[in-house]
């Protein structure tokens, strides 16, 4: 973990509540995908926790969904700084993804899943996506996960573009050597009655600080209690306790 | 050169800046980021007899200048810490610490502080009585001038080392039971813990807590805290340890003025993990500013005149 002071270089829509933004300044603490930063926002107490979905030596790019007063804050931001924890959680591990891992993410879980796709086709494996949204207005990134060469499936719940019905429905006729998944919890759950391999799952939890320190995002696993901020964000299949 | 060391109950601490219980785990994460031994020392998660997991989630809740937590004191119990965290914690923090302790029955205090009591590491204990006793229909044994008694003999009788009692705010008169705590042998007093409170998620139409309400703690408590130390040293004559919404160096002054010997910093660490590091940076210049040589000479000025 590391507090750094990051410049916004862009910050874009890419639905009509989904916002692109980049930030410029040090990455050296994050450490692995899956990972996520803190947001200090002008007004706000709390910070509001963000998912990396990409990053390079000196920028950060993250994705977010307007939710509420923070990430409508965050949304009307044109320039200016931030202050950001960098580099909380665990991330996801990479070394047990097999030749052929899929990844699914439904809604506001698809960022981080980028940063992975984009490593574990570095390393020379098939990759698969699922991107699970409601509607065809809301769909983001399928073309970025294309373009970094991976296979891209996309469900809509109301079938108006991709496949209608839920990343499961997608799922469940794919092969594949293990699975990342990040999204809504009903999801997670879902992906967990019919996943065929192990794999890891990651959480959210409301934070107060996000780096171990309150126990306010406690959960219990099979191998004892977890702080999803600091032992997670990532749990592994095998420990979740539903 | 100006002197910020303050002695609590023949403690004496190089600063007055104490991070408190439940906001700053057993230090470990903060000494990654800053060298912990800068601080005067710190309360360590308030810790019970046995293991507990604490309340369901969501157990946090954002607020204007501030925050909600039901917690519920999540902790590996005082075996676990006895042997595990305090060993560790010597690791990166050579001063001695604070042993915040949480009950639900007299015996259960008594017994807690026995077990840690065997610990060099521990300098002073602060027993937490905000939780509900369960002999007494879970009211807290915080509320009641009797109960807050009963603890501080059990307590007292089994350790050498000194008692500060942590009192709550969400009584009706915190000077009777600051008294009550005097008479019972307290060494001193720390207040105050959070103050009951609750949101209501709009969307969902219910409380944003699964535990319904929580403690409010932050900088919004701030002058409220400020005037709970403010009364209390008026009716006590043992030292009192001041917090509550504690994020400035300006402010820690302020708390010595209306009474505190030390003052502890919570929510503020959670938001800003340099938050007490910053303080502690900064109180110099401010008792330079307001022409301050001596911290232990400001205790309780606000009272004199
Ligand atoms: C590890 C982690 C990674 C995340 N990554 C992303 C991401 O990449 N993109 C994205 O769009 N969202 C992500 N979220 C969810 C995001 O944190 C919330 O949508 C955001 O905090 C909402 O803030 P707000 O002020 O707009 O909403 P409000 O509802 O006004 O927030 C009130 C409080 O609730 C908390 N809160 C609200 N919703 C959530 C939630 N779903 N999870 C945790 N806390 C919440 C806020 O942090 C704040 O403390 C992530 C959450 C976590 C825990
Ligand atoms: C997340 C959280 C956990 C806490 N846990 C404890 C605890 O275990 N024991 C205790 O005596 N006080 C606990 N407190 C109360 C604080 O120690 C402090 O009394 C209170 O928060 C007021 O200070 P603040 O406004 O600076 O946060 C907790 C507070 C917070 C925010
Ligand atoms: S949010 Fe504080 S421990 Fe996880």
């Amino acid at each position: 973990m590391e507090k750094v002071i990051y410049k916004l270089k862009s910050n874009t829509a890419l639905t009509d509540s989904v916002f692109k933004m980049v930030l410029e300044g040090d990455t050296k603490s994050i450490t692995a995908s899956g990972q996520f930063v803190n947001i200090l926002i002008d007004g706000l107490y709390l910070r509001r926790p963000i998912s990396v979905c990409d990053y390079d030596e000196n920028s950060l790019t993250l994705i977010y969904k307007v939710v509420g007063k923070g990430t409508e804050k965050l949304s009307k931001m044109t320039h200016g700084r931030l202050d950001i924890l960098t580099g909380l959680g665990n991330g996801y591990n990479l070394s047990k993804s097999g030749n052929k891992p899929l990844l699914i993410g439904g809604g506001a879980g698809v960022p981080p899943l980028y940063n992975l796709c984009k490593k574990l086709i570095n390393e020379g494996k098939k990759v698969t996506v699922i991107l699970g949204f409601n509607k065809k207005e809301a769909v983001f990134f399928e073309n970025e996960f294309r373009s970094l060469g991976a296979e891209v499936y996309v469900a809509t719940a109301d079938g108006s573009y991709g496949t209608k019905g839920f990343v499961t429905d997608i799922m469940k006729d794919l092969t594949y050597s293990y699975f990342y998944t990040c999204g809504p919890e009903m999801m997670l759950k879902a992906i967990d009655k019919i996943a065929k391999t192990s794999g890891q799952l990651s959480f959210e939890e409301r934070m107060g600080c996000g780096f171990g320190a309150c126990m306010g995002c406690s959960c219990k696993t099979k191998y004892g209690n977890k702080r999803i901020c600091k032992d997670g964000p990532v749990l592994e299949r095998e420990e979740i306790i539903w | 050169m100006v002197d910020t060391k303050v002695v609590l109950s023949g403690w004496e601490i190089d600063n007055p800046v104490i991070p408190a219980s439940g906001t700053f785990g057993y230090g470990k994460e903060f000494s990654e980021l800053y060298d912990i031994n800068i601080l005067g020392s710190f309360s360590f998660k308030g810790t019970t007899l046995e293991e507990r997991f604490g309340n369901p989630t969501p157990r946090i809740c954002d607020c204007a200048s501030g925050m909600i937590n039901s917690v519920g004191l999540q902790n590996p119990g005082a075996k676990h810490v006895l042997e595990k965290e305090l060993p560790e914690m010597d690791k990166y923090f050579k001063k001695k610490v604070i042993a915040n302790v949480s009950g639900f029955s007299v015996e259960e205090y008594a017994e807690t502080v026995e077990i840690l009591d065997a610990s060099e590491k521990i300098g002073l204990f602060e027993i937490n009585i905000s939780c509900p006793n369960v002999h007494n229909g879970g009211m807290a044994f915080g509320t009641k001038p009797e109960n807050a008694a009963a603890v501080t003999k059990a307590v007292k009788a089994v350790t050498k080392k000194p008692v500060y009692i942590k009192l709550s705010p969400n009584v009706t008169d915190i000077t009777e039971i600051a008294r009550a705590c005097e008479d019972a042998g307290a060494d001193g007093l720390s207040l105050i813990n959070t103050m009951l409170g609750m949101r209501i998620d709009l969307n969902k139409k219910k409380p944003v807590l699964a535990n319904k309400t929580g403690g409010f703690s932050g900088r919004a408590i701030f002058p409220i805290a400020l005037r709970f130390v403010y009364q209390v040293y008026e009716a006590v004559k043992i030292p009192v340890i001041g917090m509550g919404g504690v994020a400035t160096a300006e402010d820690v002054i302020e708390m010595m003025l209306a009474g505190a010997t030390a003052v502890e910093v919570g929510a503020e660490n959670l938001v800003n993990p340099y938050a007490s590091k910053e303080i502690i940076e900064a109180l110099p210049l401010a008792m330079e500013k307001y022409k301050i040589n001596s911290l232990k000479d400001i205790i309780g000025g606000a009272h004199n005149g």
